[in-house]
């Protein structure tokens, strides 16, 4: 299945911004840390269907993490 | 998959020194894009400031260069006019522009120089430890303002873009907010204006981008958006405040 929403889980900081903005409430924080200490945000495989497509969640990302894609 | 939204090429792939939540990251964003929409990111030459945003060389993907504490404007100043062709902008905070770089940006408005400034406004020193900053609200508790800014002895807030349309020279003057995702779009389009003015030769371009400082603001940054609509706007109203030469 390809992703409609991807986060690079590297360079995330788990400010929660795009789960403040995400009109669908499908954005997490993972319970593992990422290399830099941080709960990384994700949206899980069973909820990527749901997504749609807005974008909302990247125009708000201040480190550029999120990427959007529509089918 | 069709992409709705990509990364832009004008960032270089590192994680930002920033803190979680800073909206430093997502005006840097609103800059790269613009840089990239326009196709000028082989003649862009940015100049960044002292504070926060010091390390901004190593985020945008253009050549940079690092001015002295608020001297910005006149490094870019200097840049354009040696190389016209180049598409210079400087990217400051309000501890540099607003404080130790007044002279500066007024003195680079009156002459009119064809650049494009960046303002960021946390109304906060935020890299050196959360002091009152020119741009402090009357009533908010910094570290050297712990029982909130007094007028009586710290005096008022300064508005900048109020301030710089009153200046002849200057062609472009606007305030936007990056508290949601409708008033991020509004900057973008703020940014991408200032950055055309100068690519048609119109003259001085300034975009005030009132910002949050979680860290320092002692809030989540969630919060910290919700304080700057509550409390930085009603202060610092939104929109353009000149658009065109003269008076």
């Amino acid at each position: 299945m390809e992703k409609r929403v991807r986060f690079n889980e590297d360079h995330c900081k788990s400010c929660e911004l795009c789960i403040g903005v995400c009109p669908k409430k499908i954005i997490r924080l993972r319970t593992e840390l990422n290399r830099l200490g941080y709960h990384p945000a994700f949206v899980p495989d069973e909820d990527q269907e749901k997504c749609i497509s807005c974008a909302l969640c990247a125009r708000m990302c201040p480190d550029a993490v999120i990427e959007v894609f529509r089918p | 998959m069709n992409p709705v939204y990509t990364r832009p090429k004008s960032l270089t792939n590192v994680v930002t020194h920033y803190c979680p939540g800073c909206t430093h990251g997502i005006a840097h964003r609103l800059v790269a894009e613009t840089i990239d929409e326009l196709g000028i990111q082989g003649r862009t030459i940015g100049v960044a400031s002292v504070g926060c945003s010091v390390f901004a060389y190593n985020y945008f993907d253009v050549d940079f260069q690092q001015a002295a504490h608020g001297r910005a404007p006149a490094v870019a100043t200097g840049i354009k006019r040696v190389r016209p062709e180049s598409i210079v902008f400087a990217y400051q905070g309000d501890g540099d522009l607003a404080s130790i770089g007044m002279a500066e940006i007024v003195h680079a408005a009156v002459r009119g120089e064809n650049i494009t400034v960046i303002f960021i406004n946390n109304a906060i020193y935020g890299m050196t430890g959360g002091q009152m900053a020119p741009t402090t609200l009357v009533g908010q508790k910094t570290t050297t303002s712990p029982f909130g800014r007094d007028p009586g002895t710290q005096g008022y807030p300064v508005k900048i873009s109020e301030l710089l349309s009153t200046v002849k020279g200057a062609y472009y003057v606007a305030r936007f907010s990056l508290h949601n995702p409708a008033n991020v779009q509004r900057a973008k389009q703020g940014i991408k204006k200032a950055f055309q003015n100068q690519i048609e030769g119109k003259g001085f371009s300034l975009v005030e981008l009132l910002s949050t400082c979680s860290t320092n603001w002692g809030m989540t940054p969630q919060n910290a958006l919700k304080w700057l609509e509550e409390n930085m706007i009603p202060e610092y109203p939104l929109g353009e405040f000149k658009t065109g030469e003269g008076e």
